[in-house]
């Protein structure tokens, strides 16, 4: 057997073995279609059926166990619509990778997935797959397998797949490969075939037609609606993501060391919008400024908290023992700083009048942060007690950036930000 | 306070406050990098974001390993494909990485660090998965692992990935950590070098293709799966030049071995490190990642007070460059700052015999600081 698709006859499988007449109807069904090796990428799993790669001419691409079907799906995204991807996976690889078949089909990778079902995994020594039919003999499960087989066409099917279709792997089933390579999008094509070493053996007497009537396995040939393969398709228009917002330096500082500042709320408060307002008014006025923020994974609820370094020269190392200031708006934000405020030896812990005082050698202020423009303002009121008392920059370096910010549509900007306060 | 802070001459910079994450991901589309594979995972957030902003072409993945196997199939029709992650993502990527190493596929995988073992603590950032990069290709075999220690290193060392992923055809781990990625810092993007994307050459001639032929670099060249000139063979499989698969045939051996030596052969070419060394000094203090910037601020502190110390910045981490071995060799006293336990770096340099004046400074769950590099500096 040779011919445009087939440069070796010396198929690599052990005498009558299944996977030689799928190879066959294989090459016969790209004659059918008046494909060029070229046109053609077979992908190969691991298995026996993966050791047939040398023996074509077309593309070869020879995986990993199970992970055929996605790398098929991810050159198959990538190759214009005239090019045909072919996986070949045995049903062992159907059953490591049955997520990526679903995940195929669902998403319409224009790949033909060609499963080469013995019941068995034939280069390990004939153990059970998912696929193997209860009762179906195996060296590892010589009484039988106990619990149903996998019906694959249908799972596959009823994740999308443009077609899902089962065949017995005897004699011509040529017409069936070709019509799911010619089809647009996914296709599974499901040969029930023996392995001769180690299904034929322990099944004496048993034919593929009894094995697939006794399983409940229809020969049947599944669609669902058409519908646009998954290709990758290329945007033009990504902007930089260094458009960004200048800061211009139109403020002075009078600061002369690093300062840490630990801004302290509830989520949905403001916290973060409003510690980044802080840290862009102080980049205004000259000094370099480190911003992390912190909240529980559930970023809806709980504490959101902003830790803030400032300084006159570069900064390096990003974290400070302790802070100089902490600013708690809420008593998530309190809860959450507690360990760190109890064990402050210095500094200045501003605090919302609401909450209770924490035991801790700081000083400490209780002021209205939540009161003046309402718990969303409470962490921008915060900010600017904190410049008003401690003049690490200019009060007005933060309300030009809350001016500018969309953060504080709703907020009196001039009155909340004003140079001293009038209550 | 005294007044220091003066506005600087601004009509040139353009300060903005940025992360890493957003200079990683511009520099690699920038370098020519066109396929963006997600799967969500903290803290690599802000890199998928990004991502799906920035690059031409992004595509949601269901698990890690359907990321490596996609991208592995772009990459073989001559994408150029990248993924963020960490240390979960990163253990079920390991044998498609394998497979994309033994096929020669270059793409990266950004991997940011946190806080294991295991699951470990999502949030919190740690320098733990260096030895695991090490010793993720099967065999020991090389590639290339590249780590940034500051914002200008996210830029440079970025599209030095997607440079070196094209030039030795392999995929190219640029390890990471969350405080790299998400820490927000003042910076001049006016300062940051233009980016021209090299043009890609692929195999042009007319004999049939060998896709494992190695070129005098150790490096086969390459053509896409799907060229309507030449057949393309592509194996995870041990194989010969052509890609038969071949088991145990000197030439199939002989290919096994090329694939580590290509990364070792061409190592000068992505080998990037800061070394700041001062006259006199015994002692070399060696950071890596953002454990870096501690000790810079520790070296600056030391040579105020008096203390002539020096300082080395690896930042191609794996294989190790011959350079580093050399320099520490030449100093009695090397200190290793690392947010781990065991000190990884420290047993990359020096094996676990480790060698007398050698000492680690490690943390996990916190930051080490400057005063602690200081301290073991000054400890004798
Ligand atoms: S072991 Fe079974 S599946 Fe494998 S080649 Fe032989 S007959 Fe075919």
């Amino acid at each position: 057997m040779t011919g445009r698709f087939i440069a070796n006859p010396v198929l690599p499988f052990c005498g009558g073995c299944g996977h030689g007449l799928v190879v066959r109807n294989t090459e016969k069904a790209l004659e059918q279609l008046g494909l060029s090796p070229l046109d053609v990428v077979l992908v190969t799993d691991i298995g026996c059926h993966g050791l047939i790669d040398s023996n074509f001419t077309t593309h070869t691409v020879h995986g990993l166990h199970g992970r055929a079907v996605p790398l098929a799906a991810g050159i198959a995204a990538s190759l214009p619509a005239g090019k045909k991807v072919i996986a070949y996976i045995g049903d062992g690889g159907a059953a490591i990778g049955l997520q990526h078949l679903m995940e195929a089909a669902h998403r319409n990778f224009d790949v033909t997935v060609i499963v080469h079902n013995n019941m068995l995994y034939g280069m390990t020594g004939g153990q059970p797959s998912s696929s193997t039919p209860c009762g179906f003999r195996t060296p590892t499960c010589p009484d039988g397998k106990e619990g149903r087989g996998a019906d694959l066409c249908r799972w596959v099917h009823a994740a999308g797949a443009m077609r899902c279709r089962r065949v017995l792997g005897k004699g011509d089933f040529s017409e069936a490969i070709a019509e799911a390579v010619a089809g647009s999008g996914f296709s599974l094509l499901e040969v029930i075939e023996y392995c001769p070493s180690y299904g034929a053996k322990h099944n004496p007497g048993r034919s593929l037609d009894d094995i697939v009537r006794e399983a409940g396995l229809a020969l049947e040939n599944l669609t669902n609606p058409p519908a646009p393969p998954c290709r990758l398709a290329p945007k033009t228009d990504t902007g930089s993501l260094l458009d960004l917002e200048p800061i211009s330096r139109e403020f002075t500082s009078e600061l002369d060391r690093c300062v840490s500042i630990m801004l302290a709320g509830s989520a949905g408060e403001g916290v973060q919008s409003a510690a980044e307002m802080f840290a862009r008014a102080a980049v205004a006025a000259g000094l370099s400024v480190t911003k992390k923020g912190t909240y529980p994974v559930t970023v809806g609820i709980g504490y959101s908290v902003a830790e803030l370094m400032l300084s006159p020269r570069p900064i390096q190392h990003t974290a400070a023992d302790a802070p100089d200031f902490v600013l708690v708006t809420s008593a998530d934000g309190l809860k959450y700083c507690g360990p760190v405020i109890s064990r402050m030896r210095s500094g200045h812990l501003l605090l919302d009048s609401s909450l209770a005082n924490p035991a801790t050698a700081a000083r400490v202020t209780q002021l209205d942060f939540r009161k003046p423009s309402g718990p969303r303002a409470a962490a921008l009121c915060a900010s600017a007690e904190l410049l008003r008392l401690h003049q690490l920059f200019p009060l007005a370096a933060l309300r030009a950036e809350a001016g500018r910010s969309k953060h504080t549509a709703k907020i009196d900007v001039e009155r909340l930000l004003a140079d001293s306060k009038t209550s | 306070m005294a007044s220091h802070a003066q506005p600087r001459d601004a009509s040139d910079q353009k300060l903005c406050l940025v992360d890493g994450s957003r200079l990683v991901i511009e520099s690699l589309a920038r370098a020519g990098a066109d396929t963006f594979v997600g799967y969500p995972i903290t803290p690599a957030n802000l890199l998928y974001a990004y991502g799906f902003r920035r690059f031409p072409a992004a595509l949601a993945a269901p698990d890690e390993i359907t990321a490596l196997q996609w991208m592995s199939g772009f990459s073989a029709c001559g994408r150029l494909p990248v993924t963020a992650t960490s240390f979960p993502g990163f253990a079920l990527m390991v044998e498609s990485l394998n497979m994309a190493h033994m096929m020669e596929l270059p793409m990266l995988i950004v991997l940011a660090q946190r806080l294991g073992p295991s699951t470990g603590s999502a949030t919190a950032g740690a320098q733990g998965d260096l030895q695991l990069v090490q010793g993720a290709i099967s065999g020991g075999h090389a590639y290339p692992v590249l780590c940034p220690s500051n914002l200008i290193d996210c830029w440079d060392l970025a599209q030095l990935a997607v440079e070196t992923a094209t030039r030795l055809r392999s995929p190219v781990v640029l390890l990471t950590s969350k405080e790299m990625l998400m820490t927000q810092r003042d910076f001049d993007l006016a300062s940051l070098p233009a980016i021209t994307p090299p043009a890609r050459a692929f195999y042009a001639g007319d004999e049939p293709f060998a896709a494992y032929s190695p070129a005098d670099n150790l490096v086969p060249e390459f053509l896409p799966v799907g060229s309507s000139r030449h057949q393309v063979r592509l194996t995870a499989s041990t194989h010969d030049r052509r890609g038969i698969h071949a088991h145990l045939a000197p030439e199939a051996m002989a290919n096994t071995a090329r694939l580590h030596y290509k990364a070792v052969r061409n190592l000068a070419y992505y080998t990037r490190f800061d070394i700041d060394e001062q006259a006199g000094a015994d002692t070399l203090v060696c950071a890596w990642d953002t454990t870096a910037l501690a000790a810079r601020e520790a070296v600056a502190t030391l040579r105020e007070s008096g203390r002539a110390v020096s300082l080395l910045v690896p930042k191609t981490l794996l294989p190790v460059p011959p350079v580093y071995v050399e320099t520490v060799s030449r100093y009695p006293r090397v200190v290793v700052a690392e947010e781990n336990l065991n000190g990884q770096l420290r047993q990359v340099l020096f094996g676990a015999a480790g060698r007398s004046g050698v000492t680690g400074v490690n943390a996990i769950g916190r930051m080490v600081s400057p005063a602690e590099i200081a301290a073991a500096v000054e400890s004798r």
